[in-house]
C-alpha cells in the first residue's frame, strides 16, 4: 500500500490523477506540485474563447475551491520541480526543498518550442499558459498586423481569432499547408483555402530566418525566400517539447517524453500521463499525445496502475479544433502517411465526414462540421474495420448528412 | 442525483453519449449535447458520473 504520493504537474493530467487516486481509495498523503501559480485550469479555451475575449479566466478553472479542498492534498503551486532522485524516492523543488514519495505521477506537460533567435524583443509571444494568453490578448488589442510562425493547431486557431478581430494576419510554415502532418495533404489543402478565404496571408513552404526589431520592439519577420513580412506582433507557435528537463540525470528513459510501458509505468512506483508521457500503445506502438482528452484518460489509467491495477492504456484518441465557424473532430489516427477518403458530404457543402486508413483497416475518422457523425464513425476506428468494408458500408444510410 | 449540462461549453465531442447513452444525446445539426434525463435512474448514475469526468469541455456537472 502506498502512503505518500506526489503528483508533479497541476494541470488537467495532474489534477485528474490526484482525483483518480482518491476515488480508487488512496488514503495517504497526497502532494500536487505545479510550476504555475494558478490552480488547475483548462487549456483548450486559451487559444479560442479566452483569447477572443468572450470568456474571462474564472470560466476555465478546472475545479471549484471546495472540490479542490475535498481532495485533501497539499498544493505546492508556483514551485517548479527541479530534480528527481528515484533511488531515494524524492522530488527536488527549484527552491531546494525535497518531497519524499513512495508513488510518483509525472504530469509536467510540455513547453512551447522557441525559435533560436528573436525572443528577446517586445511583441514576440508564445502561447501555453493563461498568463501567456492574457499577454497575447492585450497585444492583439493594440496590434495592427500579426505574423504567426507555425500553422499547427495553435497557429491556425490564433489566426482565426485574429482575423475575426480584423487584424492583418500572416501565417508562416515551412510545410506546404496548414496542419498537414496531423491531417494529410487533402484536408490541409482545405484548411489552406479556409484561411485564405477569410483573409489570412498564408505563406507556406518558407521558413523564418530572423525576427526584425526596432528599439526593442518587433517589426516583422524575415523569410527564407528573401521576403519580409511586416508585423507589430509575432506569435511563435512551432510546437511543444515534453517538459522533462527536470528529469535529466534521474535515470528515467527520456526520448520524446518520459518513456513508459503500456501501463504508463516509467519505473517502479513511477507513472506518467498527459503531454509529457510517451507510452507503448498496445497494437499501435510508441505514442505521445498532446490532446486534452488524452490528459484525462491517461491520468485515470496511470493512477489506477500506480495503485496496483494492470490496465493497458489503449485509447481511441480524440481531439478537436475550432477555426472560424469550422469544427473539426478526429477519432483515432489521422495523418500524412495514411489513406484519406471523404465518405459523406462534400467540402463545398462545408460539412463532411472522412476516414483515414493504413491500407488494411480504418485508423481514424474526421468530421468537418458534422460532430455527431464523428461519434458514429468512431465504431470503425475502435473495431479497426477493414478499409473496403467500411467504405462499402457507409453510403447505405448509416451516415446521413442533412441540414 | 441531478445532472447539469452547460451547452455553451459543449464542443460536441459526444463522449457523454458514449459513456451514458441513457442520459445524453447529441443534436443532429451541430452535435451539441442534450440532456435526456436530468435525474437519471439509479442504474444510469455511474455512467453520468463518468460522463462528467471525461467531458473534455467540462460541460457536465453532477450534484449528488
Amino acid at each position: 500500500m502506498l502512503s505518500q504520493v506526489v503528483v508533479v504537474g497541476a494541470s488537467a493530467a495532474g489534477l485528474t490523477a490526484a482525483e483518480a487516486l482518491r476515488r480508487e481509495g488512496f488514503a495517504g498523503e497526497l502532494t500536487v506540485i505545479g510550476d504555475e501559480v494558478h490552480p488547475p485550469y483548462d487549456r483548450p479555451p486559451l487559444s479560442k474563447q479566452i483569447l477572443r475575449g468572450g470568456w474571462e479566466p474564472d470560466r476555465i478553472v478546472l475545479r471549484t475551491a471546495d472540490l479542490l479542498a475535498d481532495l485533501k492534498a497539499s498544493w505546492l503551486l508556483g514551485t517548479p520541480a527541479a530534480g528527481l532522485d528515484p533511488v531515494g524516492r524524492k522530488v527536488v523543488l527549484a527552491d531546494g526543498r525535497e518531497i519524499g514519495y513512495d508513488g510518483l505521477v509525472i504530469a509536467t506537460g510540455a513547453t512551447p518550442r522557441r525559435l533560436p533567435f528573436g525572443h528577446d524583443v517586445a511583441g514576440v509571444h508564445l502561447l501555453r499558459t493563461l498568463d501567456d494568453t492574457l499577454a497575447l490578448r492585450d497585444g492583439l488589442r493594440s496590434a495592427g498586423s500579426v505574423a504567426i510562425v507555425g500553422a499547427g493547431f495553435l497557429g491556425a486557431e490564433v489566426a482565426a481569432v485574429a482575423r475575426e478581430a480584423r487584424l492583418e494576419v500572416t501565417m508562416i510554415d515551412p510545410l506546404p499547408a496548414p496542419m498537414i502532418r496531423q491531417f494529410g495533404a487533402e484536408l490541409a489543402g482545405l484548411l489552406a483555402q479556409l484561411h485564405q478565404s477569410r483573409g489570412v496571408n498564408l505563406r507556406c513552404g518558407v521558413g523564418v530566418t530572423a525576427l526584425t526589431g526596432d528599439d526593442g520592439r518587433v517589426t516583422g519577420v524575415d523569410l527564407s525566400d528573401g521576403s519580409h513580412v511586416t508585423a507589430d506582433l509575432v506569435l511563435v507557435a512551432i510546437g511543444a517539447i515534453p517538459a522533462t528537463t527536470w528529469l535529466a540525470g534521474s535515470g528515467l528513459s527520456l526520448g520524446d517524453g518520459v518513456e513508459c510501458d503500456q501501463y504508463c509505468v516509467a519505473a517502479p512506483g513511477i507513472v506518467a500521463a498527459g503531454d509529457v508521457a510517451s507510452w507503448h500503445h498496445p497494437g499501435i506502438g510508441r505514442r505521445r499525445l498532446e490532446h486534452r482528452m488524452n490528459a484525462t484518460e491517461q491520468a485515470t489509467i496511470a493512477a489506477k496502475n500506480l495503485l496496483g491495477a494492470q490496465l493497458p492504456f489503449a485509447p481511441v484518441s480524440y481531439f478537436w479544433t475550432d477555426q472560424y465557424d469550422v469544427k473539426l473532430q478526429v477519432y483515432g489516427r489521422s495523418g500524412d502517411d495514411l489513406d484519406f477518403r471523404i465518405v459523406a458530404g462534400t467540402p463545398t457543402e462545408d460539412r463532411f465526414a472522412a476516414l483515414y486508413g493504413n491500407g488494411h483497416h480504418v485508423t481514424g475518422a474526421l468530421t468537418w462540421n458534422l460532430p455527431r457523425q464523428a461519434r458514429l464513425l468512431r465504431t470503425h476506428v475502435a473495431n479497426q474495420t477493414p478499409w473496403q468494408e467500411a467504405l462499402a458500408s457507409i453510403p447505405t444510410g448509416e451516415l446521413e448528412v442533412g441540414r | 442525483m441531478k445532472v447539469v449540462l452547460d451547452q455553451d461549453r459543449c464542443i460536441g465531442s459526444g463522449q457523454c453519449v458514449l459513456s451514458s447513452p441513457e442520459v445524453f444525446d447529441q443534436r443532429d445539426d451541430d452535435g451539441i449535447a442534450v440532456l435526456l434525463a436530468e435525474q437519471p435512474p439509479a442504474d444510469a448514475e455511474e455512467g453520468a458520473r463518468e460522463a462528467a469526468r471525461i467531458c473534455p469541455a467540462l460541460a457536465i456537472t453532477v450534484a449528488e
